[in-house]
């Protein structure tokens, strides 16, 4: 799923019920990271839900692996690779998430409350965009 | 249910929406909400009376002076205390149990144990780590059973002539446990052992008495008693603190200073160092005064009934788990649910109107021990509802439609 099919799902939800549903199923179809690198040294540490998160550059384009033990959190990071999954790293670090969490009003998952994993995901999908593309 | 036992009406913040939906307030294991007559306490210092305190000489400084020693007045009486002057101030129980941990430290050294339990919560912990840092002394916890109490026998058997101070939670934050601490602060006492209660979650739910109790210190928060953040308070036996080195040095806390040497304040501003948090005080102060004036031993009935229907019912729903199954428990409820991660559930409740807290809630060997990431957690308040009951458990019921 797109973006683009992302956004014209949210435009026909009515109340939570349905987003949150859709968030949870596209949590389903994210895919599990082995066991193996469930590991310390992935971890982004949050207080309520633990992130691991692996990234590695492929041809100039940056591809990730990332999962997480809530199904909601699962969710968002699927939206969150339709815009940075096999980008650039200039394009990561240029797209605007929190515009896009804000139009589809999930903005709450990234406000900087204590331990929010995803929050902390994503300034570590950032941080390794700008050291990728300064090597 | 009795109107007169009905007291939301005096919270204004409970009459708001959340995401649409009206609001289910069950995190007051977190903090309470506000009484309007704290709110105003609070915003009549600031418009009347606000001037520093204990030395100006003028009458804005006279009034807000009294103000203050009044509400230590009465904050010293709800607890028991025999006088005012064993009851300081502080930012809240964290800072009051570091407080007591930095003056006690000179009397440790390396042999020395401080015995906790493995139920405390972070700020019954790591300010003893640190003591046992400074002086060499050793931190030991008492084991704590599958269904979330002390094990008395490990207890009794970690406590021995070596240990020097035993710091318990009168209630679990994460289970709602309640703890013996009156049978526990004796053995210490037997062992010659200092005894620290961490009061936090105990002063809304239970009658306490640091006279009955025994204890030689109990710290507390007002937030957790319908008052303000940033206050709270460490009772402590008057000869003991008499004894104690201050805290932290600085304006109020001294007697005379000379670049030579400093004689130290009396009781309680030995230990209170710099400009108090005084509207913190006062509203602290008329926080006690709502709470005295509540027919509290029939809302606290009331309490505990919603409690027991809380637990009762949600256990009735498949695949939910209750986390810790005391004997005797006070406020709060945490549970797991299968299928799903607390914060998933936490997301979805909140959708819903519901406020619960999911987590480790800062209790991470408790956890560790239980062999669980975290709970989700409802805790109840007086002004909770049998509404907010059936609001949890249908919430949750919905909740588990979703994963």
């Amino acid at each position: 799923m797109d973006l683009d099919e992302i956004r014209e799902a949210f435009a026909f939800f009515d109340g939570w019920e349905d987003k949150y549903r859709f968030v949870i199923d596209l949590g389903k179809d994210l895919p599990n990271l082995n066991d193996a690198h469930k590991v310390p040294a992935n971890l982004v540490r949050g207080c309520q839900s633990q992130v691991w998160l692996l990234t590695e550059l492929r041809g100039g384009r940056m591809r990730f692996a990332i999962d997480s033990d809530a199904q909601i959190v699962r969710g968002l990071i699927a939206i969150i690779l339709t815009v940075f999954q096999d980008r650039t790293p200039h394009e990561v670090r240029a797209f605007d998430i929190e515009g896009l969490f804000a139009e589809l009003e999930l903005i709450k998952h990234l406000t900087p409350t204590r331990g929010n994993g995803l929050r902390a995901m994503v300034a570590r999908i950032h941080q390794e965009a700008e050291r990728t593309a300064l090597d | 249910m009795a109107s007169s036992l009905d007291i939301s009406g005096d919270f204004p913040i409970l009459v708001r929406q959340v995401n649409g939906q009206p609001l289910t307030y069950l995190d007051s294991a977190a903090t309470t909400q506000k009484p309007q007559a704290v709110i105003d306490a609070i915003r009549r210092y600031y418009e009347h009376y606000n001037a520093n305190v204990h030395r100006a000489a003028h009458l804005l400084a006279d009034e807000a002076t009294a103000a203050m020693e009044a509400a230590r007045a009465k904050v010293a009486s709800l607890i028991g205390a025999g006088e005012a002057r064993e009851l300081i101030f502080t930012r809240g129980t964290t800072e009051g149990i570091n407080l007591a941990a930095a003056c006690l430290t000179d009397r440790f050294e390396p042999g020395d144990e401080v015995l906790i339990t493995e139920m405390e919560h972070h700020s019954n912990i790591v300010p003893w780590q640190l003591l046992c840092q400074r002086s060499g002394a050793a931190l030991t916890a008492c084991r704590v059973t599958p269904s979330g109490e002390i094990d008395l026998e490990d207890f009794h058997a970690k406590l021995g002539p070596r240990t020097k101070l035993v710091a318990l939670g009168h209630v679990s934050n994460a289970l709602g446990t309640v703890n013996p601490v009156a049978e526990l602060v004796e053995a210490a006492h037997r062992q010659g052992a200092l005894a620290l209660i961490d009061g936090a979650q105990a002063v809304q739910h239970l009658d306490v008495d640091v006279g009955r109790l025994g204890c030689d210190f109990y710290a507390f928060s007002a937030h957790k008693l319908f008052g303000p953040t940033g206050i709270g308070a460490l009772y402590g036996k008057a000869a003991l603190l008499e004894d104690l080195p201050p805290y932290q040095g600085g304006g109020e806390m001294i007697e005379h200073v000379s670049i030579e040497r400093t004689t130290y304040n009396q009781l309680p501003y030995k230990f209170e160092a710099g400009t108090p948090n005084i509207a913190g005080a006062i509203g602290f102060g008329a926080a006690v005064d709502y709470f005295s004036d509540l027919p509290c031993q029939a809302l606290r009935e009331r309490e505990a009934a919603l409690v027991n229907q809380a637990v009762s019912h949600l256990k009735q729903i498949p695949g939910v788990r209750m986390v810790g199954e005391p004997r005797e428990r006070a406020s709060v409820v945490s549970f797991l649910i299968d299928g799903g991660h607390p914060h998933d559930f936490g997301t979805l409740l909140d959708q819903q109107g519901i406020a619960v807290r999911t987590g480790h809630h800062c209790a991470m060997p408790l956890m560790e021990r239980l062999g669980i990431p975290g709970t989700i957690r409802a805790s109840f308040a007086l002004y909770n509802s049998a509404t907010d009951v059936e609001r949890l458990v249908a919430g949750v019921e919905k909740a588990i439609e979703f994963v």
